[in-house]
């Protein structure tokens, strides 16, 4: 259940990214139109069927006043495919342009209400939630026919509200620490 | 012909592969018993080195041995590639229909032999 509804404000959080950096909400949106946070990890099938669509969309609008982050908070004992180094080579073989941070403790994942990856929260510059949800309508790309994501960033960035503002996440469970 | 369906709850994929299963024995017309085990606890899936849901048995070989390979053993969604490279959370259905065909023939040639 999602503790950061569509008007509310972003949580905030300070994590380490894998540029070896600490990384916070407010080095994400000062100076921004619209930002986005988006609970992913290394492993999970949906993860990557989706990724490039993702990275796609932030490569479209960053330079038009948008930024993002991808968030990993799976637990990497149990799941070690998901831990930091794994991470930071991830990052590397994708060619992230964006910051890869580490919800270590997972509180910043509970903070949102995660419970997917991928799941996005897409902010407007005054920092309200106006998307949350999938990226689109399908995470197999050639049946995807509702950019969800692509859409609400072009809306917050006009000023608009998105449509639809909330689609369920659809995805691999966020690995919660036992 | 026996399949064994592995699954695990906590990831979506299992249903919509299921129903791949299901038309894939369809559009082949191989008769087959399906058992539906469903993978609750990461002891269990140690046991069965479990590569992530959903994992179909074939006569007790891995739908895509090499694939399964490439997963980590444990509770979480199996990564499948698909005949163009991408990504997906289940097999293709061609990829399941070679593997029963091809499963078919080496009972036929087993039960020939015999």
């Amino acid at each position: 259940m999602a503790k950061i509804n569509i008007g509310d404000q972003s949580s905030p959080f300070s994590l380490k990214g894998v540029d070896g950096k600490v990384h916070s909400l407010a080095d994400l949106s000062q100076g921004k139109d619209a930002f986005a946070v988006v609970f992913s990890c290394n492993h999970c099938p949906y993860v990557l069927a989706w990724e490039d669509r993702l990275i796609g969309a932030y490569n479209t609008y960053a330079s038009q006043g948008f930024d993002m982050v991808f968030i990993n908070a799976n637990d990497p004992v149990n799941y070690p495919t998901d831990d930091f180094d794994h991470m930071v080579s991830h990052a590397q073989e994708k060619g992230m342009t964006f910051p890869y941070l580490h919800d270590e403790t997972q509180e910043t994942a509970t903070a949102f209400g995660a419970e997917r990856t991928p799941e996005v929260f897409l902010f407007d510059k005054e920092g309200m939630l106006r998307y949350h949800g999938a990226p689109d309508d399908n995470s197999d790309e050639t049946l995807a026919t509702k950019p969800y994501f692509r859409n609400a960033i072009a809306a917050v960035l006009k000023g608009e509200a998105p449509e639809p503002a909330k689609t369920p996440a659809a995805g691999c469970t966020i690995k919660w620490k036992s | 012909m026996h399949i064994e369906f592995h699954w695990w709850e906590d990831c979506p994929s299992h249903e919509q592969a299921y129903n791949l299963l299901q038309e894939a024995l369809s559009q082949t017309g191989i008769q087959a018993t399906v058992e539906r085990i469903e993978v609750k606890s990461h002891e269990e899936a140690a046991t069965l080195r479990f590569p992530g849901s959903p994992t179909i048995h074939i006569n007790g070989i891995d739908l895509d041995p090499a694939g399964a390979e490439q997963n980590p053993v444990g509770l979480s969604c199996r990564v499948y590639r698909l005949p163009d490279g991408r990504f997906s959370p289940v097999p293709a259905l061609e990829i399941i229909t070679s593997a029963l065909q091809e499963a078919q023939r080496k009972e036929q040639a087993d039960n020939g032999e015999n």
